[in-house]
């Protein structure tokens, strides 16, 4: 079987942030593309999101927001992993963000930040990227 | 975490570095040959886990069942891993694995380990690495190790010959009497559970079972003389409402401690290593198969294809080529 990729990837919604129509498709997206896309379900904590990602050993974290909380959860799971001495896994995120916002977050480690008018292959173009860029492990 | 040799690994998972034992468990699924060594390792280590299987049909409640038992047997101290499976699409290869979604509860408890597999095109409700990815569990300290299933059909029956403990899960309103003494699932379980408990046809279904088990009581020979011989319990569960849960574990252990008592766990050991090593040898043949399918498979291809040579044929040839490069040390 085409199994060509073997990118896990762990997909998850923040806080309470019920909206979860667009995470649905980027999952279905990513499995169409050959990957394993572990889904958290709603409303988990950062800590909960990068438990569930190291237990996964997953290479990329997905997170979508559309609440707003943003500046709030990617510096609290960008923390949570450096404690855990994970701080490989790559951190994504998605969701209606503020031009200057999404500069800060890149500043702080944040891998990519795909907006609203992002079309499906160039999510799956940008996870393959950043994962070749990462390197075997 | 940079690349570390598989080998290097195993030391740290045996320490339960929670990062170490991740990685082991990625490369079970994958099942690179770099690192058979580990594994192997790991498995000289393992044994002393108890292996609890969870099988049942899509939607019949197994992550919720797993969520909470698991948050159940943690009560006694036992620190508990999942082993939970989801299916590969056969299009993409890809998989969307959700069964943590019902397993949030368990969050934040460092006693619990949850970790999601996708079958990658293995039939039989398993996945293809799921049994080295118990040993990875088994040998890291875990207690108990449950494997929850895909949602199977009426006959993926694997997790029989992988878990020394088997529940197979029945929800209500799927089907009659009839349902119930069709041979296949039923037949594998130790302990029944009838999800749902607080929908109103569960009683048909408690019913249905309880009088298909009542049937297969009266027809089995005896037990050996000196033998005892398990009834398995049928346990009626409403995992939402907290209802069943702790006679489910009860059960589950009380089964644990027939199979000690009564010396079946040895036939359930041997059966399980009996089955690995049949996995083992297809997947050996399966490689070597592809290592060959340009040169001698091809060949052989275009002799069936003239009718010269029937596949059954073919496949005697193959071996006898393949049998002879391995003894003169050239298996690549």
């Amino acid at each position: 079987m085409a199994q060509e990729s073997g990118i896990r990837v762990l997909i998850a919604k923040v806080g309470l942030d019920g909206h979860d129509r667009g995470v649905k498709i980027v999952a279905r997206t990513l499995r169409d593309a050959g990957m394993d896309v572990i889904y958290t379900g709603l409303h988990r904590t950062p800590e909960e999101v990068v438990e569930a990602a190291v237990q996964e050993d997953v290479d990329v974290i997905g997170v979508s927001i559309l609440s707003g909380a943003h500046m709030t959860v990617f510096p609290r799971i960008l923390n949570s992993l450096k404690e855990r001495g994970a701080d490989d896994i790559l951190v994504v995120g998605g969701g209606v963000i503020p031009d200057d916002e999404v500069r800060q977050l890149k500043t702080i480690g944040v891998k990519e930040i795909l907006l609203q008018d992002t079309p499906p292959d160039a999510i799956v173009e940008m996870v393959r990227r950043i994962v070749a860029e990462r390197g075997a492990r | 975490m940079a690349y570390i040799p598989s080998l290097q690994l195993v030391p740290r998972a045996l320490n339960g570095d929670l990062r170490a034992i991740a990685r082991l468990l990625t490369r079970a699924e994958t099942g690179t040959g770099e690192s058979r060594a580990a594994l192997d390792e790991m498995f000289r280590r393992a044994g002393r886990a108890h292996i609890v299987g969870i099988t049942g049909v899509p939607g019949s409640g197994k992550s919720t069942l797993v969520a909470k038992l698991a948050a159940t047997l943690r009560t006694t101290g036992r620190r508990i891993a999942i082993v939970a499976i989801d299916p590969s699409s056969p299009f993409s290869g890809g998989s969307i694995l959700g069964d943590r979604i019902r397993m949030g509860d368990l969050a934040g408890d460092p006693g619990v380990y949850v970790r999601s597999m996708a079958t990658r095109g293995a039939m039989g409700g398993l996945a293809s690495g799921t049994l080295e990815a118990v040993d990875v569990l088994d040998a890291a300290g875990y207690d108990v190790v449950i494997i929850e299933t895909v949602g199977v059909g009426q006959d993926e029956v694997d997790v029989a010959r992988a878990a020394h403990t088997t529940v197979v899960v029945s929800a209500p309103g799927l089907g009659d009497d009839i349902q119930a003494i069709k041979a296949g699932i039923l037949e594998i379980a130790d302990v029944h559970v009838v999800s749902k408990c607080d929908k109103p046809d569960a009683n048909r279904t408690i019913a249905d079972l309880k009088g298909m088990l009542a049937l297969g009581l009266s027809m089995a020979p005896p037990p050996a003389p000196g033998r005892e011989r398990w009834v398995a319990p049928v346990v009626a569960t409403a995992s939402l409402r907290d209802e069943g849960i702790g006679e489910l574990a009860a059960a589950i252990d009380r089964h644990h401690r027939f199979l000690d008592t009564s010396g079946e766990i040895d036939a359930r050991r041997k059966a399980i290593n009996e089955r690995r090593m049949l996995k083992a040898c297809e997947e050996i043949l399966r490689r070597e198969f592809e290592r060959h399918q340009n040169a001698k498979v091809s060949g052989l291809l275009q002799q069936i294809d003239a009718r010269s040579l029937s596949p059954h044929a073919a496949a005697g040839k193959l071996l006898a080529q393949m049998h002879i490069e391995m003894h003169s040390g050239d298996n690549g």
